[in-house]
């Protein structure tokens, strides 16, 4: 009989704490970030899709189209190629394809250039309505950033 | 034309008693939706209108706009009449509500039994929405609701009788009159009557709460959200209407709350009382019964069964005991 | 989502809790054969999302397979990627520098905490409470932004490489990690208050799903599902790995066998993690970030190799076998939650239907992770 009073006294008093918890949450301010009217800034380390990194001095890519991006990437999202112009030493990249739809963004890429011509950009407002407009087109994105 | 003004004041207050509920059940969810949004620590509707107050009507013209799907087994009139057999005495029962000395549509005698008489017919509706539907599942879950209110209404109409030993009438405006005066004569202060009032204004508030199927007593709504629930068969308007049903008997709930207990129009010193005052503690009580569902899990069927045979009615019953014991000897 | 069919020889039928949940179990099908109110039988369907990720692992290099590691289990893919680069490690011979060590072990158990906290949302949400989500997400955001700052991604982690990890952590990282401890230290009592001692809470776990011990060995349960039925078994002490044995902390063990000695378990495993991290924050060493000389195409002797993790669902066991190729010729994933997930058969005979939904809450499944 005791048992049964205690358990509905430390029952119910055990429901008001609890009421008393969600109270206190209800004066206090919101938490969230209302996101189209606000914008949050990415971290230094934020991996979006990867992007060329223009090299200052000839302001053209750093890629000497070795191919070892494309080598480690576990899902063949990256296309790279190359010619051999005259008089310049190396290889000039003409294409660098990114198929986003596949990429999972796990770094390998960027971790086996030996140059460091790739790097992680900052993006991530990629909302898009057809499958085209994920296929970037890096080469150009570098260009139309300048 | 000679028009008797009775007539035009009852018409007056027919108009008002369904804009009230209609209005009531369309802001209640506004009101619903920002409490929830500010309990989790986030802002609610913010985006249609100031404060989202327009949200209600954009979602009411998006219920209107979906396409009534009435299934092709369905018993056609049971079908059909299930949501407005649930409406329509919930709206009813504002007839007797007093919101202030002044303001009530028809004081009755027995006001408070005609109360209790309509909100059993509630469960008819749902029962037989389920069983018209002609899906097993949702005549289970209809099934459990039924017994889930039956468990409730016994402990609710205990702690009724009891305010009535005291009150000694059942007319809602007597009650309330005999309660005026400040918060110190009010129902759920009067412990002269019995030492047990503040727990049985906690009883009878909790079976509102199982009455009107809100958390966490929604086996109705939510806990068959894996089997089926008594509602599946509904679409658009049709649960709609069912929906707004439910937020109307909540307002039912807190004014009759508000009557018994609380002092109905009275002002908490005495000074100013009106029919704000009533309005201001049955949004009170809304308020209440909007916080417990958000703060609480789901008990299971049978631990709601247990509260009521094992908790709630022998309290209550000794509450009455108690009660009548005191008013004979004082 | 529901399915009829009676038999003859019973009054039972068959009731499907079909892939699609309201709850978030994920794409689980269960197969529940019930007597009235009681389940009869119940027989999980799997193979919704089968990835193939065995089959993947023996096609890619072995570098190429790490990021499949952090979509197997996403909600603690730190663990994952740490069992996966540990088990190449003992297979190539590859020596971790010590920062590394202390780095991997701060961020999975980060990671750790975030999965509880995840946990503990949804498997009150799948009971009806809908606010203690929301409280659990906010602390959980803090561990994201975090562990961002570090890896670079949210969800599916891909920062653990063979000999290190990917990069150092910045500036911010360790008072940030402070700050948030002492955060969460002072959120667990609320978390307590609210949901724990709640007595609706208590009716509802409390002698609700309980597993034996001999179940759990029968079936192979590992995680916080064999510590709440009485096993004291935890990798990180039993078998342990990196630098766990530098570390002072306890194994919650509880031996009431129902659905609240797991939660338990979990709950108090947050407050060990937390003990962990701090610790390794203090011993932190300065030093480089990945070994030298690690081959970039990496070929380890032949042979079988075979390495377990404590993840937060239970012990994750990784086979492979080399043939000195620079594929794996065989990579074996041992997923703790489909040991956990098999006892759930026998243990919900006979238990009404909201029971075993509390059981299964409690096992904490996630179903990629069965599947694979």
């Amino acid at each position: 009989m005791i048992d049964y009073l205690r358990e509905i006294i430390s029952g119910t008093w055990s429901l008001f704490v609890g009421l008393g918890i969600t109270i206190r949450y209800f004066f206090q301010p919101v938490v969230t970030v209302q996101y189209p009217h606000q914008t949050l800034p990415m971290t230094p380390r934020f991996r979006g899709h990867i992007e060329l990194v223009k090299d200052e001095e000839t302001g053209e890519t750093k890629c000497i189209v070795c191919g070892m991006c494309q080598k480690a990437c576990p899902s063949n999202c990256i296309t790279v190629n190359g010619e051999k112009r005259e008089g310049v030493k190396g290889k000039v990249l003409t294409e660098y394809t990114l198929d986003f739809t596949k990429c999972s963004l796990c770094g390998l890429c960027v971790e086996s250039c030996p140059t460091a011509a790739i790097t992680f950009s900052k993006d991530y407002n990629l909302a898009g309505v057809r499958k085209e407009a994920y296929i970037f087109d890096l080469k150009k994105r570098l260009e139309a950033k300048n | 034309m000679y028009v008797d003004p009775e007539i035009i004041r009852l018409l007056a207050f027919l108009i008002g008693v369904i804009a009230f509920a209609a209005l009531n059940a369309a802001y209640l969810v506004w009101l619903e939706r920002k409490e929830a949004a500010h309990i989790q620590r986030r802002i609610g509707p913010k985006e249609v209108g100031p404060f989202g107050l327009l949200q209600p009507l954009v979602d009411g013209i998006k219920l209107m706009t979906k396409q009534l799907i009435v299934p092709a087994g369905v018993d056609p009139v049971l079908f059909k009449i299930a949501p407005i057999l649930v409406m329509v005495p919930a709206i009813m029962s504002f007839v007797t509500i007093p919101f202030s000395d002044t303001l009530v549509a028809r004081e009755l005698d027995l006001g408070l039994l005609v109360i209790f008489a309509f909100a059993s017919v509630n469960v008819l509706g749902l029962l037989l929405g389920a069983w018209g539907s002609r899906n097993k599942y949702a005549v289970i879950s209809a099934a459990r609701v039924v017994s889930q209110n039956v468990a409730y209404e016994i402990p609710m109409l205990v702690t009724v009788v009891t305010l009535v030993m005291i009150s000694g009438t059942m007319n809602l405006s007597k009650i309330v009159g005999l309660q005026m005066g400040g918060f110190w004569n009010w129902n759920i202060l009067n412990l002269s009557a019995s030492p047990l009032m503040p727990i049985a204004f906690l009883i009878f508030f909790v079976c509102m709460l199982a009455e009107t199927n809100r958390a966490p007593f929604d086996m109705a709504e939510a806990e068959s959200e894996l089997v089926a629930g008594a509602f599946t068969e509904y679409s658009g308007m049709g649960f709609g209407v069912f929906f707004m049903g439910e937020y109307a008997n909540i307002v039912i709930g807190a004014s009759v709350a508000t009557i018994l207990f609380l002092g109905g129009w009275d002002c908490p010193f005495g000074l100013f009382p009106g029919v704000h005052w009533f309005l201001i503690k049955m949004y009170f009580l809304i308020f209440t019964v909007i916080w417990i569902r958000w703060t609480f899990p789901r008990t299971t069927f049978y631990g709601l069964l247990n509260l009521s045979w094992k908790i709630l009615i022998p309290i209550s019953f000794v509450n009455l005991i108690l009660t009548s014991a005191m008013l004979k000897v004082f | 989502m529901s399915a009829f069919a009676e038999s003859e020889a019973k009054e039972t039928f068959v009731l499907n809790l079909g892939p699609q949940h309201p709850a978030t179990h994920g794409v689980l099908r269960v197969k529940l054969t019930m007597d009235g109110e009681y389940i009869a039988e119940a027989e999980p369907v799997l193979g919704y999302i089968h990835r193939m990720h065995e089959k993947m692992g023996e096609n890619r290099t072995w570098a190429q397979f790490l990021p499949n590691t952090g979509r197997m289990d996403y909600l603690h893919a730190l663990a994952y990627n740490h069992g996966y680069v540990s088990v190449v490690e003992r297979a190539a011979g590859i020596e971790v520098p010590e920062r590394a060590e202390y780095l991997r072990v701060i961020t999975a158990e980060l990671n750790r905490v975030s999965s509880h906290l995840l946990w503990f949302g949804a498997f009150i949400l799948d009971l009806g409470g809908f606010s203690p989500l929301l409280y659990a997400f906010d602390d959980r955001e803090h561990i994201l932004d975090l562990l961002e700052s570090v890896t670079g991604s949210r969800l599916t982690y891909c920062y653990f490489r063979f000999g290190g990890v990917y990069n150092d952590i910045d500036d911010n990282f360790v008072p940030g990690t402070r700050a948030f401890i002492k955060r969460l230290r002072e959120r667990m009592p609320m978390y307590h208050n609210l949901v724990t001692k709640n007595i609706i809470l208590m009716k509802r776990l409390q002698e609700v799903g309980p597993i034996s011990a001999e179940m759990c060995r029968k079936y192979g349960a590992t995680g916080p599902v064999c510590r709440g039925s009485g096993i004291n078994f935890d990798v990180r002490k039993h078998e342990p790995y990196s630098i766990y044995p530098e570390f002072d902390f306890d194994v919650p063990v509880y031996d009431q066998c129902d659905s609240m000695a797991r939660y338990m378990v979990r709950m108090d495993e947050i407050e060990q993690s937390l003990r962990i991290i701090e610790q390794a924050l203090d011993k932190l060493p300065e030093g480089p970030v990945m070994a030298e000389k690690v081959p970039k195409i990496l070929k380890p002797a032949k042979g079988d190799y075979y390495h377990a993790v404590e993840t937060a669902r239970g012990s994750f066991g990784l086979r492979v076998v080399s043939d000195g190729t620079n594929t794996p010729y065989r990579l074996k994933l041992r997923s703790p939650t489909f040991s956990n997930l098999s006892l759930f058969g026998e243990a919900c005979q006979g238990m009404l239907l909201p029971d075993a939904l509390a059981l299964m809450g409690s096992l904490d499944l996630v179903i990629p992770e069965i599947d694979r």
